[in-house]
């Protein structure tokens, strides 16, 4: 059990206690889980904790109810989290969908493993960028927040928080075994410090006329009532009207699909965060995220030392997707080099954005091991 | 009893007519619940309904209480999160039979196992109303349904004793035939401090009527009266008999400790 030095602001701790702690940091005070390795510190941590901030921690008997309790609980206006990993992710797919249709807050943390199926339980992968964006059904916003080191899983772990509770919408953070089970030092910033968003709440005299998905703008977010405050609003999975209702009219359903795409894309410079170094003169860049972004970082190192004008481009915001970053890289770049533990996920999206301005070649493996800083280089040497 | 006509005020009026379809018994069971929550005088703003998916879940869409439309079998883990979050409300599921026997049946039954304060109400028509009246855990054996052309070859659930294994402090059934019986079976219920089952039997004329010879509401109510039983008659009965008989009533009512309630000293446990 890893609840050692609860104290101390400086801490030598792995990827999920960061996790855990961030998210009692800022203010999740309900947890919902099932076993799942290598995410189970997650859980494990916060049955100790939450009790003592009068949280609540459920292991519930799967993911499903997992993701149900913590929506149920989001509903009444507390701050909700689940972690899990690849199966148990697999499982929760549809309800992450409810909750993006029905705009409800909570916070999905996969700690992702090598798949398919049961697949590698205890080695590390990034095989789930894709289904992140695209494992519910139906056209859906999300956003998906990607940490490469503790103190990341850290940070990240309170933007999660704060953009699902601000933009009512569920948000995931993909870790890996790497990562969450990597110690490192950090200092836990002190909670003064910490910039925290609660979500849009209506005026109280709304009540009897409020309207759940009503905005004034395309762009805006409906505010949330919480249940059990006189609200009596209605959620549903259904395609719904500004009232809550269910309607299946064309223009209605239209609208409602685009406006909940605009909430996020609209705030793609807000909510796409990453780290560069040596663009300016790079001719080559790796593009990496997660785990791999730390062999990246040291390759492109490597390179620099050998002579060669090698930049990096560390994804921590996976979805939405960074157009914009490639759209206005610099045309000194003639190759993007996109490395991640997966049979080429993330590199199609590179080709796409790419639009023929950057040649896009990936370094990918999918065998449960980490990228090394060595295959990057070697990749580099090749095109260069 | 109060006057019936006060239970408007629990009623989205706005939404009627509402979409069951004719000799449906879904409204009775609605009805019912109504005249049990203004007989106990249950705060409007203190209660919550969830619901899953099929006809029986829509019924919260026409309820002026804050109300909740899940998905597919997972009225009672939503219901769960909201219970654990705020204990002061009173949380009452509306569901259907394959909502809580089929693709919810987990829930169900862990629920049951915790004993957490949430009333669940079986809308049990032995079949998948929305989709067409396909077969469902509750099926009679032998009996026709979209999916069972040749006769259901297997045995259904009976909700009540697996409630009971699995735990559940309060269980009761009843049909929509003993209406007058079945608000104060559902007070009672929701009364009842732990997890309650009230598992009413109901009629779909529309597709499990029309295939097993019962093609109106009225014949569907007449097989409950004909084959629901007290207690003290079914002791009464031949195996035989018993077996295409069901008990009606108040089945098992039990004492034990209640999850949140659990939670709570968990709570003080961890900050002593």
């Amino acid at each position: 059990m890893l609840v050692a030095n609860a104290e101390k602001r400086v801490r030598f701790i792995q990827g999920n206690e960061a996790c855990a702690e961030a998210a009692l940091a800022a203010g999740v005070r309900f947890y919902a889980g099932y076993p799942i390795t290598p995410s189970s510190e997650i859980a494990e941590i916060l049955s100790v904790r939450l009790p003592k901030v009068n949280g609540t921690f459920m292991q519930m008997e799967d993911e499903i109810a997992s993701m149900s309790a913590i929506l149920g609980a989001s509903l009444v206006g507390v701050k909700t989290m689940t972690a899990t990993s690849g199966p148990g992710f697999s499982l929760m797919q549809e309800l992450i969908g409810f909750a993006c249709l029905c705009e409800i807050p909570c916070v999905i943390v996969n700690v992702q493993r090598g798949g398919p199926s049961t697949g590698l339980p205890t080695s590390p992968a990034q095989s789930d960028a894709m289904q992140s964006r695209w494992g519910t059904h139906g056209d859906h916003p999300i956003i998906v927040l990607c940490p490469s080191s503790v103190k990341e899983t850290y940070d990240l772990t309170v933007q999660a928080i704060n953009l699902a509770e601000s933009l009512r919408n569920p948000v995931i953070l993909l870790s890996d075994e790497i990562v969450a089970h990597m110690y490192e030092k950090i200092e836990l910033p002190e909670l003064k410090d910490l910039k925290l968003l609660e979500r849009p709440k209506p005026q109280k005299d709304f009540a009897g006329k409020y309207l759940p998905y009503a905005t004034h703008r395309p762009t805006e977010v409906p505010r949330i009532a919480n249940f059990g405050e006189g609200f009596h609003f209605n959620v549903t999975g259904l395609i719904h009207d500004v009232d809550g209702f269910p309607t299946n009219n064309p223009e209605k359903t239209d609208l409602l699909l685009r406006r909940l795409h605009k909430k996020i894309d609209s705030r793609a410079r807000e909510i796409c965060f990453t780290e560069s170094e040596n663009l300016e003169d790079a001719s080559a860049i790796l593009c990496s995220y997660g785990a791999t972004a730390r062999s990246a970082a040291r390759a492109a190192k490597e390179a620099r030392k050998k002579g060669m004008k090698v930049g990096l481009l560390k994804l921590k915001t996976l979805w939405p997707f960074a157009d914009f970053i490639f759209e206005e890289l610099g045309q000194h770049i003639k190759t993007i080099i996109v490395c991640e533990m997966n049979l080429g996920q993330i590199l199609r999206e590179v080709e796409r954005v790419a639009k023929g301005r950057f040649k896009v070649i990936g370094v990918n493996t999918s065998r449960g091991t980490l990228i090394t800083p060595q295959e990057i280089l070697k990749k580099i040497e090749e095109v260069s | 009893m109060k006057k019936l006509v006060e239970i408007k005020q629990y009623l989205r009026l706005e939404k009627f007519p509402h979409l069951w379809c004719a000799g449906c018994g879904h409204g009775i069971i609605l009805q019912s619940f109504l005249r049990a929550v203004l007989d106990l005088g249950i705060e409007q703003d203190k209660l919550v309904v969830a619901s899953g998916i099929g006809c029986s879940s829509r019924a919260v869409g026409y309820l002026n209480f804050d109300s909740l439309h899940t998905a597919h079998g997972r009225a009672i883990p939503f219901a769960t999160g909201i219970k654990m979050a705020k204990p002061e409300l009173t949380l009452v599921a509306l569901v259907g039979d394959g909502d809580i026997a089929a693709i919810g049946g987990n829930h169900f039954i862990h629920a049951c196992r915790r004993n957490i304060d949430i009333t669940v109400v079986v809308f049990n028509n032995y079949n998948y109303g929305m989709t067409g009246g396909q077969n469902s855990p509750t099926t009679r054996a032998d009996d026709y349904t979209a999916t069972t052309p040749y006769g259901n070859i297997e045995r259904p659930f009976d909700l009540c004793t697996l409630a009971q294994a699995a735990g559940a402090t309060y269980i009761a059934r009843s049909t929509t035939y003993h209406a007058l019986a079945l608000p104060k079976l559902i007070a009672d219920g929701i009364s009842h401090h732990g997890f309650s089952l009230i598992e009413v039997i109901t009629g779909c004329p529309t597709y499990y009527g029309k295939l097993n010879k019962m093609d109106n509401g009225v014949k569907m109510l007449e097989w409950q009266r004909d084959h629901a039983v007290n207690l003290k008659q079914y002791q009464t009965l031949s195996e035989q008999e018993k077996e295409r008989k069901f008990v009606i009533g108040l089945l098992h009512c039990a004492e034990k400790p209640e999850y949140t309630d659990e939670y709570l000293k968990l709570i003080q446990k961890a900050q002593a």
